[in-house]
């Protein structure tokens, strides 16, 4: 947090930026073909309401769907194919498919089935994408009937244009402001008292689940979000009022304190988990959900609103942090707490508020997160090692510095899954990790200092 | 179940597998943080190279020699890349750099690609054949098992594996033993106690550090062969990081930087985890199991919270020579 240090970090933003989007340009241009996927995935979409509208009624219990193809840019439907259905290897059901590709299988009730297509039965000019998906192991049937979906054709998924690595880009940016909200409060904290709190995962997941509580109870999300962040300032506070400040009191060691630390978050993620239970949950206005096209980005209206309330509270809070008297008081604890105190500051305020912003900070992470993937017990604690990896690269301590890491590390994450299988995208995020600390220990934006 | 049967497991786990495999994988965890002074919050992390080690080469039919020698390679390898970028570093970054790397080896291990090495998200089972380790058991199969009454009792394949686990357990207590009481363990406490001071009397810190982490994961790396030679398979979902932090509890209940400390430690908490579950159990009707497993594990996070506060000596530690005490 040295002023020198901020100044450095607009232009190294820019080259990140520019960087990003200069290399998926020369990727395009390299392979330009275009995609149709898009076009084709809405030329063979199946809704349950065509699906009644074909079946001339309402649907029986069932497992339903409809064979599609693209043939010469126009969706073909492959008639007299064999669709069965069994459970635990008995044959429950049987259906052809008719003119227009559809088929009906009835259910004797909910539960996992398996469906499988025979392949001798396709027309001529009709195939799988992938052979090896001609049965779907494990079809659950919660709600009565359930789709089941065979991709056919040959596979369009793998050709990629500009588009796709400038959405994918944004993505990035997404997450990567998600993070930052998320992680800044880590780094203030670690600048204030020295202390890496692994339970601000749980900080992060107590706002999404607030936010969760609110909202179920009949709040409309946008407006479940401002207790929820309340709620995480109050954790924040209790916590520091509850448990920090007496254990600085004591003089007790840094390491011994991450290992309460640690306590702490395991303690809450088990009690979340059985006040929430194990299974995944979704916010109302997670649902119903289209992507639409801005510039080259292709985003939700939830990505956009994501990105812009980001953008607006990290804004403010830089804002605060330098124009203030508050932030000028932070900054001054987290430089020299001693100083700080010498000259007029009352340290255990500013740590309290510190803990609180951090609180809150978090929480308002989390509910965003929440919104992009689902409400879960652990979500924290899967965010935990790439906020972990976006504060050491932009330097513990540093406030700027844990959003430009978060950042960095969430657009180089998000971009690799476009090279590599995306169940390896955390490995990025850990190299980039292991990758600074052999070359710049400080981080991007950290203090220099003698480390060990 | 009566109060008599459930004192009567609690004691059954305080002296069974888990409770040895703990005691092991302590062992190595006192030498980082107990002797050394190490925050090495992946511990998990040796003990999953160290298993999937025999585990893969039990897969392949390499034999379990060929095993334990890549377990125990996997584990110098992991320590020493660990090591080296962050060792020389405050020890804020070994915890944070140790606790992530831990968890994306147990995330790699789980991924789908990976299943032709690791065997993805089901890993492997049946491998008790190929290991061969049951083979040579002492213990000849007995019904109703050994042991008194109807809690307190061993099958002959625990017994067997518990025989194996609690005796290389005293084996690298013993080794502990003898290498901090050598010139090189003297340093290693130094290091814990005055990092500067160490230095400035010209000791290379980092290189006794890196000693000292390898020798520990090394430890770790058994306890997750055990593991797999106890099972007879090996899947990725075992090694997420709150068994580091059991191990943790582990430590710290016996006493950090003591030679008995991890073993004491380890028959206590299973003791205490066990009862207190029995207790829940039998005054809680309808209580799931996921419900049980995350309350034993929130009460673990409670009393390790507890523990460093009102007494990170443990039981067996001296406060004067415990870490908390000593540094500020």
């Amino acid at each position: 947090m040295h002023l020198p240090d901020a100044l450095r970090s607009p232009r190294v933003l820019l080259c990140l930026v520019a960087l990003g989007f200069l290399w998926p340009a020369a990727q395009a241009a390299a392979q330009d073909t275009s995609t149709q996927e898009a076009a084709e995935a809405k030329a063979c979409a199946f809704t349950k309401v065509e699906a009644v509208e074909q079946y001339g009624g309402p649907l029986p219990p069932s497992i339903w769907g409809r064979l599609c193809q693209i043939q010469d840019g126009a969706a073909a439907y492959p008639a007299g194919v064999t669709i069965t259905v069994s459970k635990d290897g008995e044959a429950i059901g049987e259906a052809v498919t008719d003119e227009g590709g559809v088929f009906v299988v009835e259910l004797p009730g909910n539960g996992t089935y398996q469906v499988r297509l025979d392949e001798e039965t396709l027309p001529e000019g009709f195939s799988l994408t992938d052979e090896r998906f001609a049965t779907l192991g494990a079809v659950k049937v919660t709600f009565g009937d359930q789709q089941a979906v065979f991709r056919m054709g040959e596979d369009t998924r793998g050709a990629r244009d500009f588009e796709d690595y400038a959405t994918t880009f944004a993505k990035g940016v997404r997450l990567g402001l998600i993070l930052g909200v998320a992680a800044v409060g880590l780094s203030l904290v670690f600048g204030v008292t020295g202390l890496v709190n692994f339970a601000h995962a749980e900080m992060v997941t107590i706002g999404a689940v607030a936010a969760y509580g609110f909202n179920s109870a009949g709040l409309p999300f946008w407006l479940a979000v401002i207790p929820a962040v309340a709620v995480g300032a109050a954790f924040g506070a209790a916590s520091d009022v509850g448990i920090w400040r007496p254990l600085r009191r004591r003089r007790m060691a840094m390491l011994s304190m991450m290992v309460v630390t640690i306590g702490l978050s395991i303690f809450a993620r088990n009690i979340l988990q059985i006040y929430f239970g194990v299974g995944s949950k979704q916010y109302t206005a997670a649902s119903g959900q289209r992507e639409s096209k801005l510039l080259v980005f292709r985003l939700t209206p939830n990505d956009r609103l994501i990105i812009v309330v980001c953008a607006v509270v990290l804004v403010a809070m830089t804002i605060m942090l330098r124009r203030t008297r508050l932030g000028t008081a932070i900054r001054a604890v987290s430089d020299n707490a001693d100083l700080a105190a010498s000259s007029g500051i009352d340290v255990d305020r500013i740590v309290l508020v510190v803990w609180a912003l951090c609180g809150g900070l978090a929480a308002l992470g989390g509910v965003l997160y929440g919104l992009t993937v689902n409400v879960k017990f652990d979500m924290g604690f899967v965010l935990l090692l790439s906020m972990f990896a976006a504060v050491v690269l932009g330097g513990l301590g540093s406030a700027y510095g844990a959003v430009l890491g978060a950042l960095v590390v969430a657009i180089a994450q998000e971009m690799s899954g476009l090279f590599i299988d995306t169940s390896y995208k955390f490995v990025t995020a850990m190299a980039v990790l292991i990758l600074v600390l052999l070359i710049r220990p400080q981080g991007i934006l950290g203090k220099k200092e003698r480390f060990g | 179940m009566s109060w008599l049967s459930i004192l009567a497991l609690a004691l059954q786990t305080a002296i069974g597998f888990q409770a040895a495999y703990h005691a092991l994988a302590a062992v190595g965890l006192n030498l980082h943080f107990g002797y050394t002074g190490l925050s090495n919050f992946g511990h998990v992390g040796f003990m999953l190279v160290g298993a999937y080690g025999v585990g893969i080469a039990a897969e392949r039919g390499w034999g379990l020699g060929v095993g334990i020698l890549l377990g125990v390679g996997a584990a110098v390898v992991l320590g020493l890349l660990l090591g080296i970028p962050t060792l020389r570093l405050r020890g804020d970054y070994l915890a944070i750099v140790t606790i992530a790397v831990a968890e994306m080896l147990r995330l790699v291990a789980n991924a789908g690609p990976s299943a032709r090495l690791t065997g993805g998200a089901r890993g492997f089972g049946g491998l008790s054949s190929k290991l061969g380790f049951y083979e040579h058991n002492v213990f000849e199969p007995r019904p109703g098992g050994y042991g008194i009454g109807e809690s307190f009792v061993f099958s002959h394949q625990q017994l067997w594996a518990m025989l194996w686990t609690w005796g290389l357990t005293l084996v690298a207590c013993l080794l502990v033993y003898l290498l901090v009481r050598s010139p090189w363990g003297r340093v290693l406490k130094s290091i814990r106690e005055d990092e500067d001071a160490a230095r400035a009397l010209g000791k290379n810190v980092v290189v006794y550090k890196l000693q000292s982490f390898v020798l520990g994961g090394v430890i770790g790396a058994f306890a997750g062969m055990l593991i797999v030679l106890q099972a007879g398979a090996i899947s990725p979902s075992r090694w997420i990081a709150p068994l580091t932090f059991a191990i943790y509890t582990v430590v710290i209940l016996g006493g950090a930087g003591t030679i008995w400390g991890p073993v004491v430690g380890s028959v206590v908490y299973w003791f205490v985890i066990q009862f207190a579950e029995g207790v829940i159990n039998n005054l809680w009707f309808d209580v799931s199991d996921t419900t049980v497993g995350a309350l034993r594990l929130a009460i673990m996070g409670l009393g390790l919270m507890l523990l460093m506060v009102y007494r990170p000596q443990g039981i067996l530690g001296s406060k004067k020579e415990m870490l908390a005490g000593a540094r500020q």
